[in-house]
């Protein structure tokens, strides 16, 4: 069963949640009218640029026969600006360039497999997205739709998602191979470890995650305030942590609280 | 609770990739057919991976580990609940029997297609009798606007000549731009049926005006042997548009069905896909014969030969999509 979830003011929190009857669910982050507009400009840019190659490669047959080249263009450019959206759709699972460019995929909007059914409806019914010009038909209807869907999408039964590349966490070399001095009092890091709530955890190992992506002024002042979060938790002696900058705290503290045998037998 | 993440995702790991390996393969493949074996394995990797899921969910501590595994069984669950078949596609089944089995299976939309056409073409004969001063709005085609018997006496001395040298161009013309109408007839389905209601109704409201304008100039011959020979082929076309977009609003109304809306579009899906691509391909062959056979008149093509290929065309017609894939 499909419903929307976490409504909030920003399209990021759209989610798709799917309960699948072994009693788990999962969510996936719809994409919103922003992103889906700039993959759509994309592919229209595509689409106008292979026209004027279709134009060009048909206007030298015409040299041979003017009546040939002229029917073959017209037929060759209304089959490319028909079924391109629908060719790349079913060959890349749900992506034309575009939404490739932009993290994007169509998706069956119940998580099942994507037919060829609702890639064609979904690319048939853009016609009537596009009344009565650019996009505006369809544009309102993705603003005032709870799941962002355009008519085409209601018609054929799909959602389009922002694109997941993940990986199974690699703990081992964010927090590995380095000496943890706080593990040298090991009762205070079992108490580090009792007394961490789980939000605190968790956004210590996200900050590690993702510390590359911070500009150097909020990477100092983040780790800055988890850091002071921890000396508030469990009091290490000066010795074991004065030489420490914030974001090694963070980093030990990290290691004590997700990798406790490794780190506790260190 | 934490639980030893480290020991949990190294205990894991294995089982996650190799789902992961196979989700791959079979995104990678529409074609990949399993094994016993293999169903098996998939099935004990994706419980294992909702297991894994279930136990990381509850904690708020995990959230990277938490997304990779709801990704990772958004995929796998996409895969071992899709219940729809998809068969390999044969081109020699689908014209032979799917394509007309669809069209009787939902023959009252054709009906109402076909009725809607009637009412409009009626409207356009009528209007066009109390005023014939609306011939302009009524058909906005300049070659129209003249009297039938002048039409005919000039396209009888050209002898078919006028399109010489671009026929071919001109057919693809009429291929590209009818095919165009027929898709957006099934398109404007999407809103509740009211646009495809519209387009039929209009399209007849043309038809029934030129029909009545040639009858009246006497014509009635000339305008049998011009318009027989692709209309038969042409005009059924855009009434399966119209079928398929009738049946597009029909499933989204939902009128004394109780099924969420979503499953009665899903259902009808494939087989608002098969009438669009049949009305596509009578239009192919209703444009070929438009601009190469349709355009020339008496005394290059004597009309009783003209009226003749239409009504043995429209018989051919009728025996296709009323007994093609009969079961036996």
């Amino acid at each position: 069963m499909a419903v929307p979830d976490a409504w909030g003011p920003e399209e990021m929190k759209a989610q798709l949640v799917i309960e699948a009857p072994e009693g788990v669910s999962f969510s996936l982050p719809l994409a919103g009218p922003g992103s889906r507009l700039l993959a759509l400009a994309v592919d229209m840019m595509i689409v106008v640029a292979a026209s004027n190659v279709i134009e060009k490669v048909f206007s030298l047959l015409s040299l041979l026969s003017n009546d040939l080249g002229g029917a073959l263009g017209l037929v060759a450019f209304f089959v490319f600006s028909t079924g391109y959206g629908i060719a790349m759709e079913w060959g890349w699972r749900g992506q034309t360039v575009g939404k490739r460019m932009l993290g994007l995929h169509v998706v069956d909007a119940h998580g099942g497999r994507l037919q060829f059914s609702q890639v064609v409806m979904r690319n048939l019914v853009r016609a009537v997205d596009m009344l009565p010009a650019f996009y505006l038909l369809g544009g309102v209807v993705t603003l005032f739709n709870a799941k962002f869907q355009r008519l085409g999408d209601i018609a054929a039964g799909t959602v389009v998602v922002r694109k997941q590349d993940l990986r199974v966490p690699d703990l081992e070399s964010l927090l590995g191979g380095r000496f943890n001095s706080m593990l040298s009092y090991r009762h205070l890091a079992a108490r580090l470890r009792q007394r961490t709530p789980p939000e605190l955890a968790a956004l210590s190992l996200e900050a590690m995650l993702r510390r590359e992506d911070l500009d150097p002024a909020s990477r100092l002042r983040l780790f800055g305030e988890l850091a002071a979060k921890y000396r508030e938790l469990v009091a290490f002696p000066p010795e074991a942590v004065e030489t420490l900058s914030d974001e090694q705290y963070v980093r030990n503290s990290v290691e004590i609280v997700f990798r406790p045998r490794t780190a506790l037998v260190q | 609770m934490i639980v030893d993440l480290n020991r949990f995702v190294e205990t894991s790991r294995p089982r996650w990739l190799r789902l992961e390996e196979f989700l791959r393969r079979m995104e990678s493949d529409p074609l990949f057919r399993m094994d016993l074996a293999q169903a098996e394995e998939l099935n004990s990797l994706y419980q294992h991976t909702c297991a894994d899921l279930a136990r990381v969910g509850p904690m708020a501590a995990e959230p990277e580990l938490k997304q990779y595994l709801e990704w990772l069984v958004s995929r796998a669950y996409c895969e071992i609940h899709e219940s729809r078949i998809q068969p390999v596609f044969s081109f020699k089944k689908w014209f032979l029997a799917t394509l007309p089995q669809t069209f009787r299976r939902h023959v009252r939309a054709f009906q109402l297609s076909l009725a809607l056409t009637i009412l409009g073409a009626a409207f356009g004969a009528v209007a066009l009798q109390i005023d014939p001063e609306a011939k302009s709005v009524i058909m906005p085609f300049a070659h129209l606007q003249g009297s039938p018997s002048e039409r005919v006496q000039k396209e009888m001395a050209e002898k078919g000549e006028r399109l010489s040298g671009h026929k071919t161009a001109f057919s693809a013309q009429l291929m590209t731009h009818n095919t165009r109408v027929a898709l957006f007839t099934l398109a404007l389905g999407v809103t509740f049926a009211f646009g495809t209601v519209v387009i039929l109704f209009y399209n007849g409201v043309i038809l029934g005006a030129v029909m009545f304008d040639y009858v009246v100039g006497g014509q009635t011959v000339f305008m049998l042997g011009w318009l027989l020979p692709h209309g038969v082929i042409e005009i059924p076309a855009i009434l399966i548009g119209g079928q398929a977009g009738l049946m597009l609003g029909y499933a989204l109304i939902g009128w004394g069905d109780r099924t969420p809306r979503e499953q009665r579009v899903r259902k009808i899906a494939p087989d608002l896909v098969t009438l669009a691509a049949g009305a596509g391909l009578m239009l192919i062959w209703a444009g070929i014969i438009e601009a190469f056979f349709s355009q020339y008149h008496e005394p290059v093509v004597p009309y009783a030969l003209k009226i003749g290929f239409g009504v043995v065309e429209l018989l051919l017609l009728w025996l296709y999509l009323t007994r093609g894939g009969l079961k036996r």
